[in-house]
């Protein structure tokens, strides 16, 4: 039922992946949990997540979020809005930075574009435990548009142990009320970068990269992610001081490139 | 900002950038479904890509900050990344603890050093 696909470095647990015949997890908790639950109140259980630490940082990391596109000259409004159409901090971050420095607005579009690549995977990944009876096309689209770092990874984490037929309303609870959460901390981040002390702007535009970082490395299962994170973290620096504006996609482009033949050597080895 | 223009005209640039250059993404993903083999070379590439696009991303905002951040020396706010990363490592994981943890250092680092 799994296949082995190597030991992850840093813990030595060995990586397992479903294998062609897998079939989804039983659920783990007694049904009894779920019985009797309408759609709406399956809805409620993953709204509720939102209130949980997930939930928390997320509003932190959106409310950096808005400080930072106040910084840039966005208004509260285009804030928000940018929050809710995109739903993935990695882009509209470097959007915003992208402009805040006068660069392209094309350029960022593609940097945009790029961090989105991130996604495919993700959405991959839930895409089997959402369809179901109760999942429409239109309802996984909007499911999609909730996977971002953060709902995936509750996603992946807590919808194998939830029965078939709740998986997708509880997902769509997830999603929104994250959602919900980063729309209030970013519109909070944004009103309160003006009046808070400095030291407070500064610590939440630092949760962003912290968070932004913590996230890639729990998101990380083999080596070659460690290897192109590291490859990032360390190209990042002269590229930013040699080609200004192209700096995140050489990064990316020259970093991961790097990391996926590093890893193959390796293998192979 | 000059490029995003104002008013509705951001909204709707911001709202066509989503549209086109990020969320066919998450319908690509959708596609894809169980099809493809997400073990497979390419996807391997695209990953490597993504993630140290967003580690660069993670330097710059450290290292060359806009704004408050800019505020507080280089040396905290590495320092907060490292204890924050360390904290991360140490406590199983987790995600919390690290940014917490981050958060305190660089507001201790700032009060204590500048």
């Amino acid at each position: 039922m799994w296949k082995e696909a190597g030991i992850e470095p840093l813990t030595g647990k060995p990586i397992v992946f479903p294998s062609d015949d897998y079939e989804l997890p039983r659920p783990a908790r007694d049904d009894a949990w779920w019985r009797g639950l309408s759609r709406l109140g399956v809805f409620r259980k993953g709204l509720a997540v939102a209130l949980e630490v997930p939930g928390l940082i997320l509003l932190a990391s959106a409310a950096g979020f808005g400080a930072l596109a106040r910084d840039a000259g966005l208004t509260v409004v285009d804030a928000v809005f940018m929050m809710g159409v995109f739903f993935a901090l990695p882009a509209q971050v470097v959007m915003v930075d992208q402009l805040a420095r006068g660069g392209a607005l094309m350029g960022g579009a593609l940097v945009v574009m790029l961090t989105g690549v991130r996604l495919v995977p993700m959405c991959v990944l839930l895409t089997p435990y959402l369809k179901g009876p109760r999942a429409t096309r239109p309802g996984m689209l909007l499911a999609a548009h909730f996977i971002a770092v953060t709902a995936w990874m509750e996603g992946y984490r807590r919808l194998p142990r939830v029965p078939e037929l709740h998986r997708f309303d509880y997902f769509i609870g997830i999603g929104t009320g994250l959602l919900i959460a980063s729309l209030v901390g970013t519109a909070a981040g944004f009103l309160l970068a003006g009046t808070v002390p400095s030291l407070i702007a500064a610590v939440l535009l630092f949760l962003t990269p912290v968070y932004f970082l913590l996230a890639l490395l729990s998101g990380a299962t083999e080596r070659a992610d460690y290897l192109a994170i590291v490859a990032g973290l360390l190209l990042e620096p002269p590229l930013f001081l040699m080609v200004p504006g192209f700096d995140l996609l050489i990064t990316g482009l020259l970093g991961g490139t790097l990391a996926f033949f590093a890893s193959r050597l390796e293998k192979r080895t | 900002m000059n490029e995003l223009g104002t008013g509705a005209t951001t909204l709707l640039l911001m709202l066509a950038i989503s549209l086109f250059m990020h969320e066919p993404w998450r319908w690509l993903g959708l596609a894809v479904g169980s099809r493809i083999d997400i073990q497979s070379p390419w996807f391997q590439w695209v990953r490597g890509v993504a993630s140290a696009l967003v580690a660069g991303l993670v330097v710059r905002l450290t290292l060359f900050p806009a704004g408050a951040l800019a505020a507080v020396s280089s040396g905290v706010r590495l320092s907060a990344m490292a204890a924050g990363i360390a904290v991360f490592l140490f406590t199983g994981r987790h995600l919390g603890a690290g940014v917490g943890t981050g958060a305190l250092v660089l507001v201790a680092g700032r009060l204590l050093f500048g």
